[in-house]
This record gives structure tokens, C-alpha cells and sequence, in this order.
């Protein structure tokens, strides 16, 4: 077991891949930090944020592959690779840039299987940075997952931490269906222990993070952390809390949220989707679908407000869900009479 | 004339499947006894099969909503394919896909596409193999006159020929993108010069005549299985019918019908050719369209009589696992 970064993690997962499987491949925009022009030598940078560093001196340019700025190619080219037999995996570096290519992904790519049936399979990762919270403003910012998990085909996961962010992406490359892995930037510098052996986190499976018996909480993302650091706070206040991470939106352990339900009877939800069809309330729907019986108080969400990702810090701060919100929800819920 | 007399039969017969198989949708579109929009490829089968006559069955195509004609000219099963345009259970894509779904990945025939031009990147996608595992097979997009002003067209050619990859990008002009006349939609109206822009090869040539078609696409299917990279195809020819099948053609005159499928009739040019240069004779010809007559009536009353998709199938195969999207 070694001390690694979120970052590093994902480089270890794609390494060990690459190493494994000769049919995987990166392809995106600078992955490998100018390397791949020809006569520049010096060290490839991997990307703005470094999530590729290190890969082009291993796998060199034939299988880290630089684009052009050109998101609908790169996700067009990733689509088709993967219908012929390939695995790759596509950086869209920021998520917010979904909006120039997405018919690639929402039309082509996660369709394949559905249009072609069985002769058809489209093993393609697509990872892409998400999250608010280091001041890149609107365009650069923003949490689509809500948007990725309502489309058929495509699987959509977001691990929140560094041991399953390893796990998450190597059970991603080694599906057959197009994944959207979501990297939160504000995570990236975050440490923990990491197995230097492959291994895979199954998609589909939530975790229990802390178990409890007043309230139940299902944080996503970052929103993880930030209900992590509120533990004292709970103590304080004596409220038991049960913390689920769900890792994976799609496919999605609901039953690991309806067992924790019926065991505490209140459920809050903290998401960094904006609010409306965010994926906390499609959670939020299906408990009051099939576990309503369960339920001592109503549901309540956490999300931010449906306006964009400002630039301003302290707007930003006042965007996202913060600890202030999540025990003031929390003890609004277990006094709720 | 290069070709094998048994090359030329080949693609005398491809060709004549193409304009009967057409026929034949048309008839029974106007019947009623098809679902969904249906649009023909009659008056450029030349094009399809002088590109896919000189590619291997490794070899990939991506295709448009006109895609009939491209699966026939890649060698697709005419029966699989009628079922599958007829959306039954035992069609090409268990009749999920449908006309303008279609795909046949067993020779290569990587689908039909609904979004005009997005199947341009997707070819570039197959192309990555060469570079990848050093696999030489070739890939090639059938891009229409309207889907040339598409961005990701213009992405696909550029990561193309940055990436040096084995494309071939034929561009069928075909006069109108849907309704609209390829000398108002197109700026500056030169297919073939704006894929030159991007560095490579490029052609203008007679889409109605296969050889022109078929030497052209030979010399670009070397240079790409050489790593020379990628060839752009400007392919122009005639659409003899409407966008789609019930379109009422307002945009174009009876004339211009009636002197299109008078003096641009792609097996009627092949014919005149071969015919004249004594390789073949009218009687190889006429019974290769008598074969290809019964093949596809044939493939039609299966079609008809066969069984559509049970309804357990409406959520089958969403994934590949069949996991859906809210399930453990």
C-alpha cells in the first residue's frame, strides 16, 4: 500500500491498463504536453492539470495520441476506434466542453449497442474533469453528470476519493460499454492509500462510508468530503450519520440507499448537480417510490442554486453546499416532527 | 479498363442490387408496408461500389441516411438487410436500427447514420488502428454534398491528416443537401478544394461513372495502406428521386427528373463501356439483372412473413452487460 495523490491514481490505473492491454489507448487534446509535435524533447507535461504525465515516455506517441482542439473528433474518433475493436480512452479535458461534441457521445457512442444489437460493442472511457470550487468560472466548471446519467447506454461514475478513483477507472476500461469517468479538479491533489496491484471498484456499487442510525446521507463527489468534515460537528450535536458514496450513478446501487433508509428513516442528499433533474432528486424520487413507508421526515436535497459556476471566490463559496448547510439540513431533519 | 472480366461482373452486380433493391423499397414504401422515412440511393451506385469494389472486408466503411446502397456495394446480406429495414427480429440490427440505422460491422459496414456528417469522425476512429496495432485496413466515410458544411467534418479532416491516417473521405454531390441546392448551400462551392485546404489529396471527378470512381479510390487505398494518409473524393452524380421517399420535389423541375435519368444512369454509363470495349456482353449483363431480381423479391416475402421483435426486447442490449441504468 502506497501514499498517492487522486491524480496519481488515475495515471496508475491507466499505466497498469496500457501495460496489460495493448488495444488501450489516450487520445485528447496536449495529453502529452507538446511531446507529441516531434522535435521538442524536454519533459511531456501531461496535460494542463498532469493527468497524463508520465504515459508518453512509457507508451510514446503511437498509442498517446495528441488532437487538435477538435472535442467532436476526438470523441467521433474514440466512438469509432472502440466500434472496431480498440479501448480508448478519450479526455474531454473539461467536462463543460460536453456541449461541442456531445452528439458523438449521446448519439453515436452510447447508441451503438441499441441501434447494431449484439454484433456491436463500444468498450471507450471518457474522462473528463468536473466540480467547482478552484475559481475557473462558468465554462469551466460545471458538474454534467445529472445530464450524462439520464442517457441510455452510457455508464457514468465519480469517485471521490484516490483508491477509488484507481478502481473505478480500471473497472472502466475493462467494460464494454462507454463510461463517462468524472475527475473532480478540487480532488485532484487529495492523498490516500493506493494498491500498487490493479484492482477494480465494480460499477454499480455504492459504498458505505460511515455507518449510522438517525439519518442517512448520500454525498457524491466532492460533497463527500465536505460531509466528512462535518463529524465533530455531528457529535456535538449527537446525530448518528450513515454516509453513503454511491461512486457510480450508472449503473446505480439503489439498494444500498433503500437498506440504509429503512434503517434510519430520514435521508439527505448533497449533489453538486444544479437542482433541477439533478441526479440527488432522481435518489430523492426513487426512496419516496419504494420506500416512502420508511420515511420519519421529508426528503431534502442539497444542491447548488440553479444559476452557472461564478468566478468570484466568494461567490463561488456560496454556490456550492457547504458544512454550515449540511448540519443545519441534518439537525432540521432529526428534530423534524 | 484495369479490371478482371470477373472484377466487372462483380460490380455490375453490386450496382444493379443497389438500383433494384431501391426500386423495390420505393414500391413498397409507397405501399405502406415499410416503417419509418426511407431514402434512396438510386443515381449513385457508381460511387458506392467503385469505393467498396477496392476495399477487403477488414476494410471499414461509415455511412449515411442514405445507406442502402453503401451496405450493398460493402457485400451485407440483401435478406438480413431486408429484414432489417423492414425492423424485424431477425434483421442485420434485430430491427432496432432500421433503415437509417443500419449497420452490417461482419463486412466492415460500421452503420448508417441519422445525424448528418457525424459519421465522418467515427471512420477517422476505425483509421486509428493503422496507427494503434499496425493494422492496415482502410476507412472510409460517405459524407453528402450537404453534410460537407458540417463542423465535424471539417474536425475529422484536420485530425486526419495531422494523424496521417488511412481515410477516404468521398464526398457524394449529389446536387441537394434535403432540399437545398448545393449552389446555395455550399460557400464558395468547391467540395473537393476545401478538403485540399487541410493537406491532402484531393479529386473531383464523375460520380456517375465507376471507373472514374474505381481508379480513383485504388490509387488512394494505396496510399493510405502505405501511411501516405488520408484522400478526399469528390463524387458527383445525380439524386433520381426525392430527400425521401414522399417528398414532393418542389425545388426541381419534371424536366430536370427526366433528363437526369436520361443521360445519368450509372449502369446504363457502365454498360455502354464494357459493351463497347467487347469485355462484356449484353447476355452476362441481363442475367446478372434477372438473379438479382429474384434475390431480392425473394428477400422480400421473407421479410414480410417474418417475425418483429418480441417487446422483452425494448430494454435488451442498452448495455452490453445488460445492466440498466439503475440496476446493481
Amino acid at each position: 500500500m502506497t501514499i498517492k495523490t487522486y491524480r496519481e491514481a488515475i495515471i496508475d490505473a491507466m499505466k497498469t491498463e496500457m501495460e496489460r492491454d495493448e488495444k488501450v489507448f489516450v487520445i485528447g487534446e496536449d495529453i502529452s504536453g507538446g511531446r507529441g509535435c516531434g522535435d521538442y524533447e524536454g519533459e511531456a507535461a501531461g496535460g494542463p492539470m498532469g493527468l497524463t504525465q508520465g504515459l508518453w515516455e512509457a507508451f510514446g506517441p503511437k498509442r498517446i495520441i495528441d488532437t487538435p482542439i477538435s472535442e467532436t473528433a476526438i470523441m467521433g474518433a474514440a466512438a469509432g476506434a472502440a466500434l472496431v475493436g480498440l479501448r480508448p480512452i478519450a479526455e474531454l479535458m473539461f467536462s463543460d466542453f460536453f456541449g461541442v461534441c456531445f452528439d458523438q457521445i449521446y448519439n453515436q457512442a452510447a447508441k451503438f449497442r441499441y441501434m447494431y444489437g449484439e454484433q456491436a460493442a463500444t468498450p471507450l472511457v471518457i474522462r473528463t474533469m468536473v466540480g467547482a470550487g478552484i475559481g475557473c468560472g462558468p465554462q469551466h466548471s460545471q458538474s454534467p453528470h445529472s445530464i450524462f446519467a439520464n442517457i441510455p447506454g452510457l455508464k457514468v461514475v465519480m469517485p471521490s476519493n484516490p483508491y477509488d478513483a484507481k478502481g473505478l477507472l480500471i473497472s472502466a476500461i475493462r467494460d464494454n460499454d462507454p463510461v463517462i469517468f468524472c475527475e473532480h479538479k478540487a480532488l485532484l491533489a487529495d492523498k490516500g492509500e493506493v494498491p500498487d496491484e490493479a484492482y477494480e471498484v465494480p460499477l454499480g456499487k455504492g459504498t458505505i462510508i460511515q455507518e449510522g442510525e438517525d439519518l442517512t446521507i448520500v454525498a457524491i463527489g466532492q460533497m463527500v468530503g465536505i460531509t466528512l468534515s462535518c463529524s465533530e460537528a455531528f457529535s456535538e450535536k449527537n446525530i448518528s450519520c450513515e454516509i453513503i458514496d454511491p461512486r457510480s450513478l450508472s449503473p446505480f446501487d439503489e439498494n444500498i440507499i433503500f437498506d440504509s433508509v429503512e434503517k434510519t428513516g430520514r435521508l439527505l442528499i448533497i449533489d453538486e448537480s444544479n437542482p433541477i433533474c439533478s441526479f440527488g432528486s432522481w435518489i430523492a424520487s426513487l426512496v419516496s417510490q419504494e420506500v416512502f413507508s420508511s420515511l420519519k421526515a421529508p426528503i431534502k436535497v442539497l444542491t447548488p442554486p440553479h444559476c452557472p459556476v461564478p468566478a468570484a471566490p466568494n461567490l463561488e463559496a456560496a454556490y456550492l453546499p457547504d458544512s454550515d448547510e449540511i448540519i443545519l439540513s441534518s439537525v432540521n431533519m432529526v428534530n423534524y416532527k | 479498363m484495369q479490371l478482371s472480366r470477373e472484377k466487372l461482373l462483380d460490380a455490375y452486380t453490386r450496382m444493379r442490387k443497389i438500383r433494384v433493391f431501391e426500386e423495390t423499397m420505393r414500391d413498397e414504401f409507397a405501399k405502406g408496408t415499410m416503417p419509418g422515412f426511407v431514402h434512396l440511393y438510386i443515381g449513385q451506385e457508381a460511387i458506392a461500389t467503385g469505393v467498396c469494389i477496392e476495399l477487403d472486408n477488414n476494410d471499414t466503411i461509415a455511412s449515411t441516411h442514405r445507406g442502402h446502397g453503401h451496405c450493398i456495394a460493402k457485400n451485407s446480406d440483401i435478406e438480413k438487410m431486408t429484414l432489417e429495414i423492414y425492423c424485424r427480429a431477425d434483421g442485420l440490427c434485430g430491427g432496432k436500427g432500421g433503415s437509417m440505422h443500419i449497420a452490417d460491422l461482419s463486412v466492415g459496414m460500421l452503420g448508417a447514420n441519422a445525424i448528418v456528417g457525424a459519421n465522418a469522425p467515427i471512420a477517422v476512429g476505425a483509421a486509428l488502428r493503422q496507427r494503434v496495432e499496425d493494422n492496415n485496413a482502410v476507412s472510409v466515410a460517405f459524407i453528402g454534398d450537404g453534410a460537407s458544411n458540417q463542423g465535424g467534418v471539417f474536425e475529422a479532416m484536420n485530425l486526419a491528416s495531422v494523424l496521417k491516417l488511412p481515410v477516404l473521405f468521398v464526398f457524394e454531390n449529389n446536387g441537394y443537401g434535403e432540399f437545398t441546392g448545393v449552389d446555395y448551400h455550399c460557400g464558395g462551392g468547391d467540395i473537393a478544394g476545401r478538403a485540399k485546404g487541410f493537406g491532402m489529396p484531393s479529386y473531383k471527378l464523375d460520380g456517375s461513372d465507376f471507373f472514374a470512381v474505381q481508379e480513383t479510390t485504388a490509387e488512394a487505398v494505396k496510399r493510405a495502406r502505405n501511411g501516405e494518409g488520408p484522400t478526399a473524393l469528390e463524387c458527383v452524380a445525380k439524386r433520381w428521386y426525392g430527400h425521401f421517399e414522399g417528398d414532393p420535389q418542389h425545388y426541381r423541375t419534371k424536366d430536370e427528373l427526366e433528363s437526369i435519368r436520361k443521360n445519368n444512369d450509372p449502369l446504363v454509363i457502365f454498360r455502354t463501356k464494357v459493351e463497347e470495349a467487347g469485355i462484356l456482353d449484353a447476355k452476362d449483363l441481363d442475367s446478372i439483372d434477372n438473379n438479382v431480381i429474384d434475390e431480392i423479391s425473394s428477400a422480400l416475402e421473407k421479410a414480410k412473413d417474418s417475425p418483429v421483435p418480441d417487446v422483452k426486447e425494448l430494454t435488451k442490449n442498452v448495455y452490453s452487460d445488460d445492466l440498466g441504468g439503475q440496476v446493481a
